[in-house]
C-alpha cells in the first residue's frame, strides 16, 4: 500500500475492485467502515460477484472477470473529458507535461501494439517509449530492465536529462494528449460491449468515482482498494498500471485516505516481497545482476538511474543511492569478504540469466533439470496453476522436503485423484520428507503487513513434540552444506564458505538478531558532515541515510535500515497514541521507509507547501524552520524549498509520478492497454487480431493445455472465503463446521437453465481438468451481455483439496481448484491467472 | 447461571416476591447490532462458540453462508444470510447476527412454570439456569423469535446468555468482542439508542435508505439486542425478524387471566364448599342412624323372602 489500513478511515471515496476486503481481509475492513460511519465516505464495488464486500457498498458493478483495464481506461476518459482531474497536481507532480519522441506510437494506431512490435520474437523494441530531450547520458542498458519475458536483448537508449516539456499540456505528443488520445477509444459503449456492465450502470460509477473533484474541489480524497483479483492475470501489473495513473490524474496519491493500495494476502508476503523471496530482485527491490554486467560497476551503471525531468525541476532520484544500498548488502552477505578490490564480492551473486519463476521452477522440475525442492509451508500442487502438472512435475523430481504442520496435499501428491485414477503411483520414485514445523503462534520474529508496518511477535506457546522453527531447520541445512563445501570445494565454494553467519546460535539464530543485522551498522566510525552526529563502529545504524558504498556499513535491507537501532527494537514498539488523529501511530511498531506512513505525502501538498486539505495536514513546508515538518514523516528531502520544485515521487528518476511509463519499465507498453485473458470468450473488441497480452508466451507441455469458447463457453474465477484460509483450514473443526463442503457459485438463471438446484453436484472442466462439488445457487451473479452475446460466469472458493477433515471423510470429490487453472502469467511479476479462465458446467 | 455480581429481578414460576424485583432499572446493558456495517464474517459466532465452550456439531451445505438454518442447543449466535432486490434492481444480501433479544418482558420467562429456571436480572440480561430446568419446553412456545433450544439428551434448553458472566464482571459480551468492523456496540440502552438513532439518520440522509430505522419492539416492552435496520418497514427481509412480536396469548392467557381463573376456580370451590357447610352443616349423625335402620330393615325383608321362597 502507498497508505495504509488505518489512513482508509480518512477517505471520502473508495473504489473497491479485483479485491474482496469484507472476505478476505475483514480486521482491515474495519478502517473501511469508519470511513463511511464518520465521514459519510462511498463504497463502488466493482467485482464478478456481488460479495461481502458489495453487501455494504453503496454502488455495485458486475464486471466480467479479466476486463479490468476496459473499466478504468473508460474511468480515466470520463475524468479527463469531464474535466474531474486535479490539474496543479497533475501538472506539477506527474509526468503529464513531459513531451513524448515523435516514433511512440500507440495501439489505436498499430493495431493493438505499441511501436517496437517483433511479432516473430514477441518481444517489443523499447526505443521508442521514451521522452523527447537532450543530454541523456549513454548507458549500456538503462535502468528498470528485468529478466525473464520482460528482457531486453538490445541496448536501449537513456532517458534524457532534460526532458522537453509543455505546462499548458497542449503539445500533441506530451504525456497527457497522448493519455487522452488513448484512452478516447474507451468509450462507455464500448466499456459496455467488452465488460458487460451497462452503461448506465458504467456512467454512474464513472460519475461517483470522480465526484471528489467536480468543480474542481481538491479538498475531498479518494482510495483504490485492490487485491488478487487484480494481481492474478496475464497482463495484472498493467490493471494496477491503471490504477495508478487514474489516481495520479485525481491526485490522491501521498494524500491522507487516497493512494493506490493493495491488500496483501499473508500476515507477512509484504516481508517476503520487501526480502526478495522473488527471483529477480534483491533484498529493497534492488536490481539483480544479469550476465551482461561485467563487473560491479558495470552492474551498478546499469542499475542506478540518473534524474531525468524538465531542467528547472529537481528530482532527488533516491536509487541514485543504490551502489550504497548495494555494496552495505554485500557486506552483510559476507562481511570481510567483500571488499573494494573483488568488487564486494560481486562474482559470489548468482548473475540471472533468465525467467526463474513459479511457473518456470515446476516447469524445470516437470522437464527434469531441477532434481528437488524444499517446499516450506507452500502446497505447491494446490497453489497451482495447472495441478496436474506440478504433480507430474513432482513425480520426476528425486526428492521432495515438505515442512508443514499438518500433512498437505503437495508432501501426499501421489494421493491426488489422478494419481489414483491413473494406477502409476508405483511407479514414482520420489523420495519425500516430512518436516514437523511450527506453527504461527509458536514462532517469534517481525511481519510487515499491506502497510509496510513491521510489527514484532513473541511466541505464545513452545513447538510442540519434535517440531521445528523455519529459521532452526534452515540454520542445520545451511551449516551442514557448508561444512560439505570445506570437505569438498569444487570450483569455486567461496559464495558458500564466505557467508557471514555470526549469530550467537548457529544453529537457532534468533530472529531479534537477524533483524539487527537486516538494520545494519556501522562498520567504521562515521560522521554526518550536515548535523556533525557521530556513529561509532559496530553501532546500529539509525537509517539508510547513513548508507555509504566504500564498505563502512552494512545492512541486510536498505528500506528496514532504522527497524532496530541503538535505542532498540523499533517494531515492537506498541504506542497506540495517534496525536493527529489522522490514524498515524508513529509509536506503534515501525514501518518502511524511516517510519513513513503515507508515501509520497509532499503531493498531500500544492506547490507552495500548503496541504490541500487544511482538515488532513500530513506534512506541510514551514518557511520560518526552513524544513518540511508534519504529523506523518516527510517522504521527501526534508530542507529542499517549494521554490525549488523537487518532485514528490522521489524513487522515480523523473521525480514525479508516471502517467507514461518509459522504456523497459514494463513489458507491454507505457500504457496499459486492454487484452482478453489468454483463455476468453470473444475476441478483444479493440482490435480483434490482437486480442490478448502480445509478450505473454505460453509453455507447450502435455499439461499446459488451452480452450476456446467453443468448448468451454463459460468464464471461471476463483475466490477465497472468510472463513477459510487456503488450504491448511479444512483441517480445523472450527472452520469445517463454519463452511464444510466445497461449492461453486452459479448465477440462478443459469442454473435454472441447466435444470440444477441448490446443493446438486456440478462437474467443471477446462482444457486441464475437471473440479466437482456442489452449485451453490444465487441471486449474486447475473447473466452478462458480452458484445451483446449473453454470457455466464461462475467463481469457485479453494479451500479445498484431497487430505482435510471433509476430505478424509470421503465427504467431497477430493478435487483441487487449481485442476482447472493454466500456467500463462503476466510478463512482468509473473502471477499466473487465475481470475479469468475458460469452463464448461455439466450435471453430475 | 446464576451470577453472584449481578441482581435478579424476575424469577420464572416462582412462589413469592423476588428481591429486586421492584427496583430501579439504573443501567439496562444492551447489544447494538448495525446491520448496515455487518460483513456476515461469523467472528462473532466463533467467539461465542469459544467463550461458552460449546461443542462442534455436524453441518452441510444448504445453498447458503449461513453456517445452519437455525440456532441450536449448541450454537447460540447465527448470521442469517437474505439475498434481496430493491426495486431499483439493486442487489442486497442482508446479513443479521440472531440470538436472544433479551426482551425486557421475556416470554420465554412468563410461559416456563419452573421456579427459577429462568431469571431476569437488573440490568435485563435474561438467563436460563439449567439447573431448575424442567425441560417441558414451553420457553419455546413463549418466545416470539423461536430462540430457545431443547437439548434432547440432556432435555434442557439453551440460548444466548449477553455473557452474564463476563457483563457481571465489567466485560463487553464477548461477541463484541470479537466483531471487527465494530458494527456491533454495548452499553447502556439510553446510549445505544442514542447512537442507534444517529446512525439510522445518517443512513437516511447521506444513503439511499429512506426506510433506515432501529428496531426495538414495543411487543415485548423493547429489548436488549437492537438493530439498525436499512429498512425498519420490513423487519421480515433480514430472515424472519417478526415485525410485531409479542408474547404468544395462549402463554398470556396461561399465566395471566387463565392463571387467575383457575385460581378463582379453586379458591371459589374451596368458599362454596364452606358456604355449604355454614348452610346445610356437617354431615348428620341422625340420618345416617335412620339410613342404617333402613338398611337393616331391608336386609332383613331379603333374608325373609329367600326363606319363604327357596
Amino acid at each position: 500500500m502507498t497508505n495504509g489500513w488505518v489512513d482508509i478511515k480518512n477517505t471520502d471515496m473508495m473504489l473497491i475492485m479485483g479485491g474482496n476486503p469484507a472476505e478476505n481481509h475483514p480486521c482491515g475492513f474495519k478502517w473501511a467502515i469508519e470511513a463511511k460511519r464518520n465521514r459519510n465516505a462511498k463504497i463502488i464495488s466493482v467485482d464478478p460477484r456481488f460479495t461481502r464486500t458489495s453487501a455494504v457498498a453503496d454502488l455495485f458493478c458486475q464486471i466480467r472477470a479479466g476486463s479490468d483495464i476496459a473499466f478504468l481506461g473508460g474511468v480515466i476518459n470520463y475524468a479527463i473529458q469531464n474535466n474531474r482531474i486535479a490539474h496543479e497536481y497533475l501538472v506539477n507532480f506527474t509526468n503529464a507535461a513531459f513531451v513524448v519522441k515523435n516514433d511512440f506510437k500507440m495501439p489505436g494506431d498499430t493495431d493493438g501494439v505499441f511501436s517496437g512490435f517483433d511479432a516473430a520474437k514477441m518481444s517489443y523494441d523499447r526505443s521508442s517509449w521514451n521522452y523527447s530531450g537532450t543530454d541523456g547520458k549513454p548507458l549500456p542498458n538503462p535502468p528498470g530492465m528485468s529478466t525473464g519475458q520482460n528482457q531486453v536483448t538490445t541496448p536501449l537508449p537513456p532517458m534524457p536529462e532534460n526532458v522537453d516539456y509543455d505546462l499548458t499540456l497542449q503539445n500533441p505528443n506530451c504525456v497527457f494528449q497522448l493519455l487522452k488520445k488513448h484512452y478516447s477509444r474507451y468509450t462507455p459503449e464500448i466499456v459496455e460491449r467488452i465488460t458487460g456492465i451497462p452503461k448506465t450502470q458504467f456512467l454512474k460509477a464513472a460519475d461517483t468515482y470522480t465526484s471528489i473533484r467536480k468543480d474542481g474541489d481538491l479538498k475531498q480524497v479518494g482510495t483504490i482498494i485492490y487485491a488478487v483479483g487484480w494481481t492474478q492475470h496475464s497482463f495484472g501489473t498493467q490493471i494496477i498500471r491503471t490504477a495508478a495513473m487514474l489516481q495520479l490524474l485525481l491526485g490522491n496519491v501521498g494524500r491522507a485516505g487516497g493512494g493506490v493500495n493493495a491488500l496483501r494476502g499473508h500476515s507477512n508476503i509484504q516481508g517476503a516481497t520487501d526480502m526478495a523471496g522473488l527471483y529477480d530482485s534483491l533484498p529493497g527491490y534492488l536490481k539483480v545482476p544479469t550476465p551482461a554486467d561485467a563487473d560491479f560497476d558495470g552492474w551498478m551503471k546499469r542499475v542506478t538511474p540518473t534524474a531525468s525531468k524538465p531542467q528547472p525541476w529537481q528530482s532527488w532520484n533516491y536509487y541514485s543511492h543504490t551502489p550504497a544500498f548495494s555494496v552495505s548488502f554485500l557486506k552483510a552477505l559476507y562481511g570481510d569478504a567483500a571488499t573494494k578490490q573483488n568488487g564486494w564480492a560481486f562474482d559470489y551473486l548468482p548473475k540471472v540469466d533468465r525467467d526463474y519463476s513459479w511457473t518456470h521452477l515446476w516447469n524445470d522440475m516437470y522437464n527434469g533439470s531441477v532434481k528437488g525442492m524444499l517446499a516450506f509451508g507452500m502446497n505447491g500442487v494446490a497453489i497451482g496453476p495447472d495441478t496436474n502438472k506440478n504433480i507430474d512435475a513432482l513425480k520426476k523430481a528425486e526428492w521432495l522436503v515438505v515442512g508443514e504442520i499438518y500433512p498437505d496435499e503437495t508432501s501426499e501428491f501421489w494421493k491426488s485423484p489422478r494419481v489414483l485414477a491413473q494406477g502409476d503411483m508405483k511407479l514414482i520414485q520420489t523420495t519425500v520428507y516430512r518436516l514437523p514445523c511450527a506453527g504461527f503462534a509458536e514462532k517469534d520474529g517481525s511481519f510487515a503487513n499491506s502497510a509496510r508496518w513491521l510489527l514484532w511477535k513473541n511466541a505464545a506457546v513452545p513447538t510442540p513434540g519434535d517440531c521445528r522453527l523455519d529459521q532452526a531447520i534452515l540454520a542445520q541445512i545451511f551449516l551442514k552444506v557448508r561444512d560439505l563445501y570445506k570437505k569438498d570445494p569444487g570450483k569455486f565454494p567461496d559464495p558458500i564458505l564466505n557467508l557471514t553467519w555470526n549469530y550467537s546460535e548457529p544453529l537457532n539464530p534468533p530472529l531479534a538478531e537477524v533483524l539487527k543485522e537486516l538494520n545494519g551498522k556501522a562498520l567504521a566510525d562515521l560522521e554526518d558532515p550536515a548535523t556533525k552526529q557521530q556513529i561509532k563502529a559496530g553501532q546500529q545504524l539509525p537509517g539508510f541515510a547513513w548508507l555509504k558504498d566504500d564498505g563502512t556499513t552494512s545492512c541486510g535491507i536498505w528500506i528496514y535500515s532504522g527497524a532496530f537501532t541503538e535505542a532498540g527494537n523499533q517494531t515492537a514498539r506498541r504506542d497506540p497514541s495517534d496525536p493527529s488523529g489522522m490514524g498515524v501511530h508513529p509509536g506503534w511498531g515501525w514501518s518502511w521507509p524511516a517510519n513513513r506512513r503515507v508515501l509520497y505525502n509532499r503531493a498531500s501538498c500544492d506547490v507552495n507547501g500548503k496541504p490541500w486539505d487544511p482538515s488532513r495536514k500530513q506534512v506541510w513546508w514551514n518557511e520560518d524552520a526552513k524544513k518540511w515538518v508534519g504529523n506523518d514523516i516527510p517522504d521527501f528531502k526534508a530542507d529542499s524549498p517549494p521554490k525549488d520544485h523537487m518532485g514528490p515521487f522521489i524513487m522515480n528518476a523523473e521525480g514525479v509520478g508516471r502517467i507514461f511509463a518509459p522504456l523497459a519499465a514494463f513489458a507491454e507498453g507505457p500504457f496499459p492497454e486492454f487484452y482478453e485473458p489468454i483463455e476468453s470468450p470473444l475476441a478483444n473488441l479493440l482490435h480483434p487480431e490482437r486480442s490478448t497480452n502480445p509478450v505473454v508466451t505460453k509453455f507447450k507441455d502435455a499439461d499446459d493445455k488451452f480452450g476456446t469458447a467453443k468448448d468451454f463457453p463459460v468464464v471461471c474465477t476463483t475466490f477465497r472465503l472468510t472463513e477459510h484460509y487456503h488450504y491448511w483450514t479444512k483441517n480445523n473443526p472450527m472452520n469445517v463446521q463454519l463452511v464444510p463442503e466445497p461449492f461453486i457459485e452459479m448465477a440462478a438463471e443459469m442454473a435454472a437453465e441447466m435444470g440444477i438446484r441448490g446443493g446438486e453436484k456440478v462437474k467443471v472442466s477446462s482444457a486441464r481438468g475437471e473440479y466437482i462439488a456442489k452449485a451453490m445457487v444465487t441471486q449474486r451473479i447475473k447473466s452478462m451481455l458480452i458484445d451483446g452475446k449473453k454470457t455466464y460466469q461462475i467463481g469457485i472458493p479453494f479451500h479445498w483439496g484431497y487430505r482435510g477433515i471433509a476430505e478424509d471423510e470421503g465427504k467431497t470429490a477430493r478435487d483441487l481448484a487449481n485442476q482447472l487453472t493454466h500456467t500463462a502469467v503476466d510478463p512482468n511479476a509473473h502471477t499466473p491467472e487465475f481470475k479469468g479462465f475458460l469452463v464448461k458446467v455439466e450435471k453430475v | 447461571m446464576s451470577q453472584e455480581t449481578l441482581r435478579i429481578q424476575k424469577i420464572s414460576g416462582h412462589a413469592g416476591a423476588v428481591p429486586g424485583e421492584d427496583t430501579q432499572r439504573d443501567y439496562t446493558v444492551c447489544k447494538l447490532i448495525d446491520t448496515t456495517t455487518c460483513i456476515g464474517c461469523k467472528a462473532c459466532e466463533v467467539a461465542c462458540m469459544e467463550w461458552n465452550d460449546l461443542p462442534f456439531g455436524e453441518t452441510i451445505f444448504d445453498n447458503t453462508y449461513q453456517t445452519m438454518p437455525e440456532t441450536r442447543w449448541n450454537y447460540w449466535n447465527l448470521i442469517l444470510f437474505n439475498e434481496h432486490e430493491r426495486e431499483d434492481g439493486s442487489m442486497m444480501w442482508l446479513m443479521r447476527k440472531n440470538q436472544c433479544m433479551h426482551c425486557a418482558e421475556p416470554g420465554c420467562l412468563a410461559a416456563c412454570p419452573a421456579d427459577g429456571a429462568i431469571i431476569q436480572y437488573t440490568n435485563g440480561i435474561v438467563d436460563f439456569q439449567q439447573d431448575h430446568c424442567i425441560g417441558c419446553g414451553y420457553c419455546i412456545t413463549g418466545c416470539p423469535f423461536n430462540i430457545p433450544k431443547f437439548n434432547p439428551e440432556t432435555k434442557r434448553v439453551f440460548k444466548c446468555s449477553l455473557c452474564a458472566d463476563r457483563v457481571g464482571q465489567g466485560l463487553e459480551p464477548a461477541c463484541i468482542k470479537a466483531c471487527p468492523t465494530g458494527c456491533l456496540h454495548f452499553g447502556s440502552k439510553e446510549d445505544m439508542k442514542d447512537l442507534a438513532e444517529k446512525r439510522a439518520t445518517q443512513l437516511r440522509e447521506h444513503y439511499n435508505f429512506p426506510n433506515a430505522g432501529v428496531y426495538d419492539p414495543a411487543g415485548v416492552g423493547g429489548t436488549g439486542v437492537m438493530y439498525v435496520l436499512h429498512d425498519a418497514t420490513q423487519p421480515e427481509l433480514y430472515g424472519g425478524l417478526p415485525k410485531d412480536p409479542h408474547i404468544p396469548l395462549s402463554v398470556k392467557l396461561w399465566k395471566g387471566p387463565l392463571k387467575w381463573l383457575g385460581n378463582a376456580a379453586m379458591i371459589g370451590g374451596l368458599i362454596g364448599l364452606f358456604i355449604h357447610y355454614l348452610r346445610f352443616g356437617p354431615k348428620d349423625r341422625e340420618d345416617q342412624d335412620i339410613r342404617d335402620q333402613i338398611a337393616n330393615a331391608q336386609e332383613k325383608t331379603v333374608k325373609r323372602v329367600e326363606e319363604e321362597h327357596p
